[in-house]
């Protein structure tokens, strides 16, 4: 297996002078589930927004290290970060749907990049929504808004969404946070097909989650990573005594 | 006293609600008052005649319609300068400007352009743009005059909608791939519009109703045929309302306040569209 993605002594620092991310390196395989959890503030978001450079939009007040994606830097200022986008997508921890139809929330990427062709969109949009394991039910609906879906049938209109983009890599922050369980069951069984596709990282909502998806785990205290290892290891038997304080629920 | 109160606090609070009601009602009643009061003494003025026919002798009979025409004109004018250019500013201010000493000032100035007094922009629009652009007395000076008055509103209205817009779709689009513009087209303009159609009336309204900025811009006293290009002058409603106040001995009163109505119903109307426009708007809102 290799690496898709190297994240090299990556440390990041917002304008309001809260550190973020402190030296943090590693590397994240392709084709599996990277779970990256802790207590709030540990820099998980971030370092996700780092990833498709949406801190961009941010005041970041300063930041050092490299991230390569197949062997590039993304942190570099030549990168083409709309291309960038594409390849890396991302869903948020509150479903975001666009005020506009099913199908135009799911075109609307790929309507940005320039396809114009319908058959091309419509077939897109099927292959997306059945991988996010939505299309039975709004094959119906979707000209309606999608605003008129509920709030688990929304959170994987937004999964669908980013993933009529083809993307390589799918970043998650806390999918689920809003769901009921069943709702929540749907989109992690949803992520295991997806794996096999593409390369996820995902922030859970909780250590239970955590547990139950990732292959590869990766705990953060206040931005510094503290043990990263095979989710199986690191759940049973972790080596430091804060992670397993933590997967033990005596902090947190 | 504090016993008494606590025992009465229903009654207090009764009381309370009743003051604050009447204070309401009250507020209504100047604006009710001279819309019914303008009606009732207008309304025997209104003809067909007045509505289409030209003043003749020496504006004491015959119709309104230049001033009616006139006031159409300068309103369009002023939309086609004024409403492009807010609405640019408004973009830059809402989406693309940060926060610094250069935006503060830009936000400060247009501030200040709301609270000077319209008389000021008429002079300016004197100097400007009929002498030293050589437009002359003119719908074209008097337009551009009206739209530097009504740009402030226009643009604190319109960048107030924009930002009312989620910062979420922005975010969404963003990382869906989209560049700051196709986010703003797509998504922030198309939610923000009804909002900023609004402003662009309420400001427009305004700017129908001045007489001070076309005062030596573009107003004429009176004109015997229709303005036929930008160049020439026009009559307006609210400055022919002033001028057959207090220009015109021996004026028919029933003509003043005919005209009165029909620059009230000109601006109603407009509102009502704005008042319509955001309703709509409001209930269709899927955020």
């Amino acid at each position: 297996m290799v690496d898709k993605i190297l994240i090299e002594n990556l440390s990041l620092q917002y304008a309001d002078g809260t550190e973020s991310l402190r030296d943090v390196s590693m590397g994240i395989r392709q084709n599996s589930v990277t779970v990256l959890f802790g207590p709030a503030g540990g820099g998980k978001s971030t370092l996700l927004r780092c990833l498709n450079r949406l801190n961009d939009l941010t005041e970041v007040k300063a930041s050092g290290g490299r991230i390569l994606i197949d062997g590039e830097n993304i942190l570099d200022l030549k990168t083409d970060v709309i291309a960038l986008r594409r390849k890396v997508g991302m869903v948020f921890a509150r479903p975001v749907v666009l005020p506009m139809s099913v199908r135009e929330n799911i075109i609307y990427g790929l309507e940005l990049a320039g396809e114009k062709r319908k058959s091309k969109l419509d077939q897109a949009m099927e292959r997306s929504l059945r991988f996010a394991a939505i299309w039975e039910e709004v094959k119906d609906r979707l000209d309606d808004p999608a605003t008129a879906l509920s709030g688990g049938q929304q959170q994987r209109v937004c999964l669908a969404r980013v993933l009529a983009l083809q993307p390589e890599i799918v970043l998650l922050d806390e999918p689920t946070s809003g769901l009921d369980p069943i709702s929540t069951g749907k989109v992690e069984a949803a992520l295991l097909e997806l794996k096999k596709e593409y390369t996820i990282i995902l922030v859970p909502h909780s250590v239970q989650q955590a547990a139950r998806t990732a292959d590869h785990a990766a705990f953060f205290l206040q931005g510094e990573l503290v043990e990263y290892d095979s989710g199986k290891k690191l759940f049973t038997s972790p080596k430091q005594k804060k992670t397993e304080d933590y997967v033990m629920g005596r902090f947190g | 006293m504090n016993r008494f109160l606590a025992q009465n606090r229903h009654a207090v609070q009764r009381l309370g609600f009743a003051l604050i009601t009447l204070m309401a009602v009250f507020t209504v009643l100047p604006i009710v008052g001279t819309v019914a009061f303008i009606l009732v003494q207008g309304q025997p003025a209104i003809s067909a005649e007045f509505i289409t026919g030209f003043p003749h002798d020496g504006m004491r009979a015959g119709g309104i319609l230049p001033a009616i025409i006139g006031t159409l004109y300068l309103t369009i004018g002023t939309a086609i300068f004024s409403v492009p250019l807010g609405i640019a500013a408004a973009i830059y201010l809402s989406e693309y400007a940060k926060d610094n000493q250069w935006t503060r000032l830009i936000r400060l100035a247009i501030i200040n352009l709301a609270g000077i007094p319209s008389v000021v922009y008429g002079l300016f629009g004197l100097g400007l743009f009929v002498l030293f652009l050589k437009f002359g007395t003119s719908i074209l000076a008097a337009s551009l005059t009206l739209s530097i008055m009504t740009l402030p509103v226009i643009i604190s209205t319109s960048e107030e909608a924009l930002r009312a817009v989620p910062q979420a779709f922005r975010t969404v689009s963003i990382s869906l791939g989209g560049t700051r513009w196709q986010t703003i087209r797509r998504i922030v303009l198309k939610e923000a519009l009804p909002g900023i159609l609004t402003g662009v009336i309420l400001g427009l309204e305004r700017a129908a109703g001045e007489t001070a900025p076309i005062l030596f811009t573009g107003a004429a006293f009176f004109l015997p045929r229709l303005p036929g290009s930008p160049f020439d002058a026009t009559m307006a409603l609210p400055y022919h309302l002033f001028v057959i106040s207090t220009q015109v001995p021996e004026m028919p009163i029933q003509i003043q306040y005919g005209t009165a109505l029909v620059l009230l119903v000109f601006v109603l109307t407009m509102n009502l569209i704005a008042t319509f426009i955001r309703s709509r708007a409001r209930a269709k809102r899927q955020w």
